[in-house]
């Protein structure tokens, strides 16, 4: 589903984030990335989500190659990718609902789709009681389920989390983390970034582990 | 690696997992969605009603001010269109003209193109209106003979009351080897086209002027609302927002703008014309003129609240283009 190959981000010449990651990520495949701050994790990310273009290799999402992908394209990949930040990156000038329905609103779904969709979304998170309140009334763990609950909510077949559960404390992140064994049970392929060593160890996944821009552990398929 | 058949066809309108809309739908979606993001961008200007108005009256001031000059311009064009007593050309014969050479000249005016009417006046008759009409009867009886010619008063025909035309026909009449003299009364006329026209060559290039500072106007205004509206402008570009998408909102808003600037333009220039009627009637009926102030017309008005829509959209535009486009996702917060 996400496959690197040989894949080299150099910002400027005294300054290279990535260096010939190879690795790939089957079809739900539940995965970390870890590393020290700076390794790279952030960059990784962003290579998939095409926010930053790789200086060179390869970067293949679902078959499709990113390197060559237009600009104006950029989007329509990005419906395909749900994406869970660690500050959740939720507007507080709207209702828990809207903020989870914008993912459906921006591919045009019809409006009673959307309805439906959102709520199912909410339950999967258990917060379907909460769809009329601001973000803002919110706790920590609650806020970010709304991010997770946008991250999915079109069904994406890849999920990324970047440090979700960084504000958050054991019970909770164990909970999140609950979440995203469903999600990869049921065929989606969610990558992990975190540097929580315990949690990473307690879930027993594959892991990525990025050092200085080299991918140290974790390149081989298999715990 | 597996290939997602998700990923192989990237379509805009396409829920994932389920059966592409059929094109009627998906337009009906598209058009649902257009509607919605007209209502909410004119709602948000609702809600901040001090601040729309602030710019829908810097807008309605740029725009009046030109259009009421072009206004005041057209009326003055209209007076020298409608100038029906001054189109006459008077044509005064030579002397040794008789009155019988007189009549047929008159009947061959009469009958070319473009004239409307062709009245004779003899010497006979000029100086009996001279005389009445000048009070030199004393004077003039001292004259052994008398000195005026015989004179035709040509009409043009409406279509050939032009300035120009009138000019060709004065030049033709003056042709002829029985006219002494023709004599146009166009000169004041000729002078307050050629004022005018200069005029309107002022208020154009005023008209751009102020056009192209409605659209800095706009276009700041809306660099503001982006601003205002980042962190919204970024989660839509992260979950998959077309530029398309993220521009609409602030181009209807750019458009709102326009058409409110367009209506209290027509609300300044409604209240300049009631105000000036008045003064202008008097100062007409001074001149004994048929002149008035007139009013934009339902055509001018629509022309008019269209120009300020297309204005505030290109503003909006040009702000989307230069500010919009640069933001995109960035560092996500918490790892390197």
């Amino acid at each position: 589903m996400i496959e690197f190959q040989q894949v080299t981000k150099r910002y400027d010449s005294d300054h290279t984030a990535l260096r010939q990651v190879n690795f790939s990520l089957s079809r739900g495949e539940l995965t970390f990335l870890t590393g020290h701050s700076g390794a790279g994790k952030s960059t990784l990310l962003k290579l998939i989500m095409l926010m930053e273009r790789p200086t060179a290799g390869k970067i293949v999402i679902g078959g499709q190659l990113l390197n060559t992908l237009p600009r104006r394209q950029i989007p329509y990949l990005r419906r395909h990718i749900g994406v869970v930040f660690q500050n959740h990156q939720l507007l507080f000038d709207r209702t828990v609902f809207a903020n989870v329905a914008m993912p459906l609103e921006v591919m045009g779904t019809p409006a009673r789709d959307i309805g439906r969709r959102v709520r199912a979304a909410l339950d999967k998170v258990g917060l379907l009681s909460k769809e009329k309140m601001n973000p803002m009334q919110l706790s920590g763990g609650e806020q970010q389920r709304v991010g997770i609950a946008r991250a999915v909510v079109n069904k994406p077949p890849v999920l990324l989390a970047d440090e979700p559960t960084g504000n958050l404390d054991p019970d909770l992140s164990a909970d999140i983390m609950r979440l995203f064994e469903q999600f990869s049970q049921v065929g989606v392929t969610v990558l992990i970034a975190s540097h929580d060593i315990s949690l990473i160890n307690a879930m027993g996944r594959r892991t990525l582990t990025l050092e200085q821009g080299r991918l140290v552990a974790g390149a081989a398929h298999g715990h | 690696m597996a290939t997602d058949p998700l990923l192989r066809r990237p379509k805009p309108a396409r829920a994932v997992g389920r059966k592409a809309p059929l094109l009627p739908e998906a337009a009906g979606i598209y058009l649902a969605h257009h509607r919605q993001v007209a209502k909410d961008s004119a709602q948000r200007l609702w809600r901040a009603p001090l601040a729309s108005l602030m710019t829908w009256l810097v807008m309605g001031v740029a725009l009046a001010l030109p259009v009421g000059l072009l206004l005041v311009l057209s009326s003055v064009q209209g007076v020298s269109a409608g100038w029906d007593s001054s189109a006459r050309i008077t044509v005064y014969l030579a002397d040794q003209v008789t009155l019988e050479q007189a009549r047929r000249l008159r009947a061959d005016v009469a009958a070319r193109a473009n004239i409307q009417e062709v009245v004779l006046v003899d010497r006979d008759t000029a100086l009996q209106e001279f005389r009445t009409g000048s009070g030199l009867d004393e004077a003039l009886a001292y004259l052994d003979e008398n000195p005026l010619p015989h004179s035709l008063l040509v009409t043009p025909d409406e279509s050939a009351r032009t300035a120009a035309a009138v000019e060709l026909l004065a030049d033709s009449l003056g042709a002829m080897g029985e006219a002494a003299r023709v004599q146009i009364d166009l000169d004041w006329l000729q002078r307050l086209s050629a004022i005018t026209r200069l005029l309107e060559r002022v208020v154009w290039v005023l008209a751009l002027l102020l056009g192209g500072a409605v659209i800095l106007v706009i276009g700041n205004t809306i660099r503001l609302a982006i601003e205002n509206r980042r962190d919204e402008i970024l989660v839509a570009k992260l979950v998959g927002g077309t530029d398309g998408f993220v521009r609409r909102p602030f181009l209807y808003t750019g458009l709102w703008y326009g058409l409110g600037g367009g209506l209290v333009a027509l609300l300044l220039l409604g209240l300049a014309l009631w105000w000036l009627s008045g003064p202008v009637e008097r100062l007409a009926d001074l001149y004994r003129s048929q002149f008035e102030l007139s009013g934009l017309g339902l055509e001018g008005v629509l022309a008019l609240l269209g120009c300020a829509m297309l204005l505030g959209w290109l503003g909006a535009w040009l702000a989307v283009k230069r500010h919009l486009d640069a933001i995109e996702p960035g560092v996500p917060a918490g790892s390197g």
